[in-house]
């Protein structure tokens, strides 16, 4: 139980010094030691699966937005917002903060998971079942790609168009010249 | 307490993506929320057992016969794989809408030389 609290609060020092670090690169490390901290933190809450996509996921992504951040002029930043408009902001996250807390007050507390109460619940199916129908032990990967099969599809989908926008993004000259003109 | 403190990470990265004037910081405030909310989605599925919780995999003994039963004690121990399966998804999503959120930023970058959100004044079609 007390490794959850030790890597909670690293993340939550990590997040912080992420947030408020003026130096970009600085900024995108902290986010990498959040990630790789949630990595360990899946390991200890007995998802393997997650923990190693996590963990490639992060590798990647940390590339992706240093090689935004690198070699930039001003990689260095100045100032917020205007005072009032922080202050507003920080009371308005501060009132929906405590209304969170009253939820989680009235929530189940953790480790008490709500499907081990529900006899026939989509989890305990799935945990009796799922190498009777599927043929696969890992219950995980069971749900992955045969129960949900349609979710991994769409999620395969959403990837390749965001893929796809990106290149068009970053493209750096477009198909057809301005010069050519529109052919109706 | 442990959610909370998820929950506190979450409102990290939502005051990040409020209050900063920075294109890469908002995109690090939205990272936040993600790995906030990706993990309290696999801690709702954690359980507390006498004698450990294990992971949703029927290893060597658990697996009673040829045809695929698995042992009570797997299902009396085994945690949530349903969160696991549907967080896997996320956090491949997450990927994607990174690698295209940084793709405008270096795009904006590239036009206007600054990452600053208030100096990007200047838009055309």
């Amino acid at each position: 139980m007390e490794i959850f609290y030790i890597l909670m609060v690293l993340m939550l020092i990590a997040g912080i010094i992420a947030v408020e670090t003026k130096d970009l690169l600085s900024s995108v490390i902290c986010v990498g030691a959040v990630g790789f901290s949630s990595a360990v933190m899946y390991l200890f809450l007995k998802a393997p699966d997650i923990a190693l996509t996590q963990t490639v996921v992060e590798v990647l992504g940390l590339v992706i937005l240093i090689r935004a951040t690198i070699s930039r002029e001003k990689s260095f930043i100045s100032g917020d917002r205007e005072f009032f408009a922080v202050v507003v902001s920080v009371v308005v996250l501060f009132l929906i903060f405590m209304a969170g807390i009253g939820i989680f007050q009235n929530m189940a507390p953790f480790g008490d998971a709500a499907f081990v109460r529900i006899a026939d619940s989509a989890s305990q199916v799935y945990l009796k079942q799922g190498v009777k129908d599927t043929g696969a032990t890992n219950i995980v990967t069971a749900v992955y790609l045969d129960y949900r099969a349609y979710d991994t599809l769409g999620e395969a989908t959403v990837l390749f168009t965001s893929v796809i926008g990106a290149i068009a993004i970053l493209r750096k000259k477009s198909r057809k010249l301005l010069s050519e003109g529109d052919s109706q | 307490m442990l959610y909370s403190l998820c929950f506190l990470l979450f409102m990290i990265g939502l005051y990040c993506v409020l209050v900063k004037k920075n294109m890469i910081k908002i995109v690090v405030g939205i990272l936040l929320m993600e790995y906030a909310v990706n993990l309290f989605l696999v801690m709702l599925g954690w359980r507390k057992v006498a004698d450990g919780a294990v992971a949703p995999i029927a290893a060597g003994g658990d697996l009673l016969d040829k045809a695929g039963t698995v042992s009570q004690l797997f299902v009396s121990r085994a945690v949530d794989p349903l969160p696991q399966a549907l967080v896997l998804t996320s956090i491949v999503i997450g990927l994607g809408s990174l690698a295209l959120m940084v793709a405008i930023c270096i795009r904006t970058y590239e036009k206007y030389g600054t990452f600053d959100i208030t100096r990007i004044r200047r838009l055309k079609g």
